[in-house]
């Protein structure tokens, strides 16, 4: 199993977001968790990303536990923020060389990666320059850099043109093949024909429903 | 081997800092501009008896970088912050330790460079003559730096995740700083003038000391700090 959640629960402040979400996700699935605003589907990746902490349940990235072992799921993980988490007052090229040195890759697979997100022509500029579309090719660009074993994607889609969307869905194919595995928390299910198997739906803290048929309606 | 992929992200770390606030119009030309109208403001207010200046010099220079280092520490992790750069930055694998160390450096470069400048400022401004022993000078300047950036550096960490920051970060800062400023400006009137009774040498000791644990305690304490 890529992803396993048993009982996970979050609180902030008094209020709790999530109240025992149980999910699982296969190697080689790449599943959607759907659910309307404060549903707590951000909420989710950032306790499988390791960026928060449950207070009440578990959760495993690839048989790690995302608490205990949080440096070794970090090894594992791409994740994609609703934000592109970028340096205004970088170029391009700087704020993907600063994510190879952080990950220990040579700059030289940067000119290519930024080429492959449609960049290849900016690289030397400002990232306070881009529109919005662009800065999410860039934090995509990001993610391309390795091949992570878990995608965990919050809305990947947003503010992306077409060719957006199809590299996206090229980055997941891309997890998939290797064996990896695939959540994206999601608005729209359709820039996601053909790529999503499964999607859950996030209501009240808990995991609603289990749904493959509501594919087949996109 | 980890410890060049941890150099490596370090440098990283510093490099990127440093080049974000050269290029932003409020980073280092802001800072040093606060630091020197401190410098003019407390000089304006001394008023013109050369003496007091004299007197009053190593101080001023002290609480200068104090204020302007505190814009500089709260800057390093506003960065961060303005985009949602921390989340990736705490994604990346590698100890965070290591994060740490990068803002350290990066703002040790930052504030060198910031205390230069305030020095030859104050030096101009309040007629200080240079003694014959400014290396030792020199050496106190560093150590006094590195005590302010170490807790600023840390302190800038916990405040960031407030919405407060701006406030929270002087008050939890300058107190711990006490420590450091007295042992500072002691020291470095004594070498200024004559150090007649050698005082100094209690003072130098007194800031090795306390650079050391804090470089120590903060190193340990940052992982608990940012996760929270």
């Amino acid at each position: 199993m890529a992803i396993e959640a048993e009982g996970l629960g979050k609180r902030f402040g008094i209020r709790w977001v999530l109240r025992g979400v149980t999910l699982n996700v296969r190697k080689g699935e790449a599943v959607a968790l759907r659910g309307s605003n404060g549903s707590g589907k951000s909420t989710v990746l950032r306790i499988l990303g390791t960026l928060l902490q449950p207070n009440a349940g578990a959760a495993n990235v690839n048989g790690r536990d995302v608490v205990g072992q949080a440096s070794s799921v970090r090894l594992d993980v791409g994740y994609l923020a609703h934000t592109p988490g970028l340096y205004d007052d970088l170029t391009a090229r700087e704020n993907l060389e600063f994510a190879a040195d952080m990950l220990g890759l040579s700059h030289s697979v940067v000119q290519p990666t930024l080429g492959r997100v449609g960049l290849g022509g900016v690289t030397e500029t400002r990232v306070r320059g881009f529109s919005a579309g662009m800065q999410r090719r860039l934090a995509l660009a990001r993610l391309m850099m390795r091949t992570p074993k878990v995608l965990l994607l919050d809305e990947p889609y947003s503010n992306l043109d077409e060719s957006g969307i199809a590299l996206v869905n090229e980055v997941i194919r891309d997890v998939m093949t290797s064996g990896g595995a695939a959540l994206l928390a999601l608005h729209e299910l359709a820039p996601a024909k053909g790529i999503i198997d499964r999607t859950l739906n996030l209501a009240d803290g808990r995991i609603s429903t289990n749904d493959t048929a509501l594919l087949e309606t996109v | 081997m980890a410890w060049k992929d941890d150099w490596r992200r370090v440098r990283a770390i510093a490099r990127k800092d440093l080049t974000t606030e050269l290029r932003a119009k409020a980073g280092f030309n802001g800072v040093a501009s606060l630091a020197v109208t401190i410098l003019i403001l407390l000089g304006l207010a001394l008023g013109p008896d050369g003496e007091a200046l004299r007197n009053a010099a190593v101080g001023a220079v002290w609480l200068a970088t104090l204020f302007s280092g505190v814009l500089a520490f709260n800057r390093s992790f506003q960065v961060e912050l303005e985009s949602g750069a921390l989340e990736p930055l705490l994604l990346y694998p590698g100890p965070r330790w290591t994060i740490f160390a990068g803002k350290l450096l990066g703002n040790l470069v930052f504030v060198s460079l910031m205390v230069a400048v305030v020095m030859i400022v104050g030096i101009v401004l309040y007629g200080i003559t240079i003694p014959d022993r400014w290396p030792t000078l020199l050496g106190v300047t560093a150590l006094g730096v590195v005590g302010l950036v170490v807790l600023g550096t840390f302190y800038a960490s916990m405040a960031s995740r407030s919405r407060a920051r701006e406030v929270l970060l002087p008050l939890l800062l300058f107190p711990m700083l006490v420590p450091v400023l007295l042992a500072a400006t002691t020291a470095s009137k004594a070498l200024l003038g004559a150090d007649l009774m050698h005082e100094s040498g209690a003072w130098i000791r007194l800031l090795i000391g306390y650079d050391i644990v804090f470089l120590i305690a903060t190193f340990i304490a940052f992982e608990h700090v940012i996760e929270a």
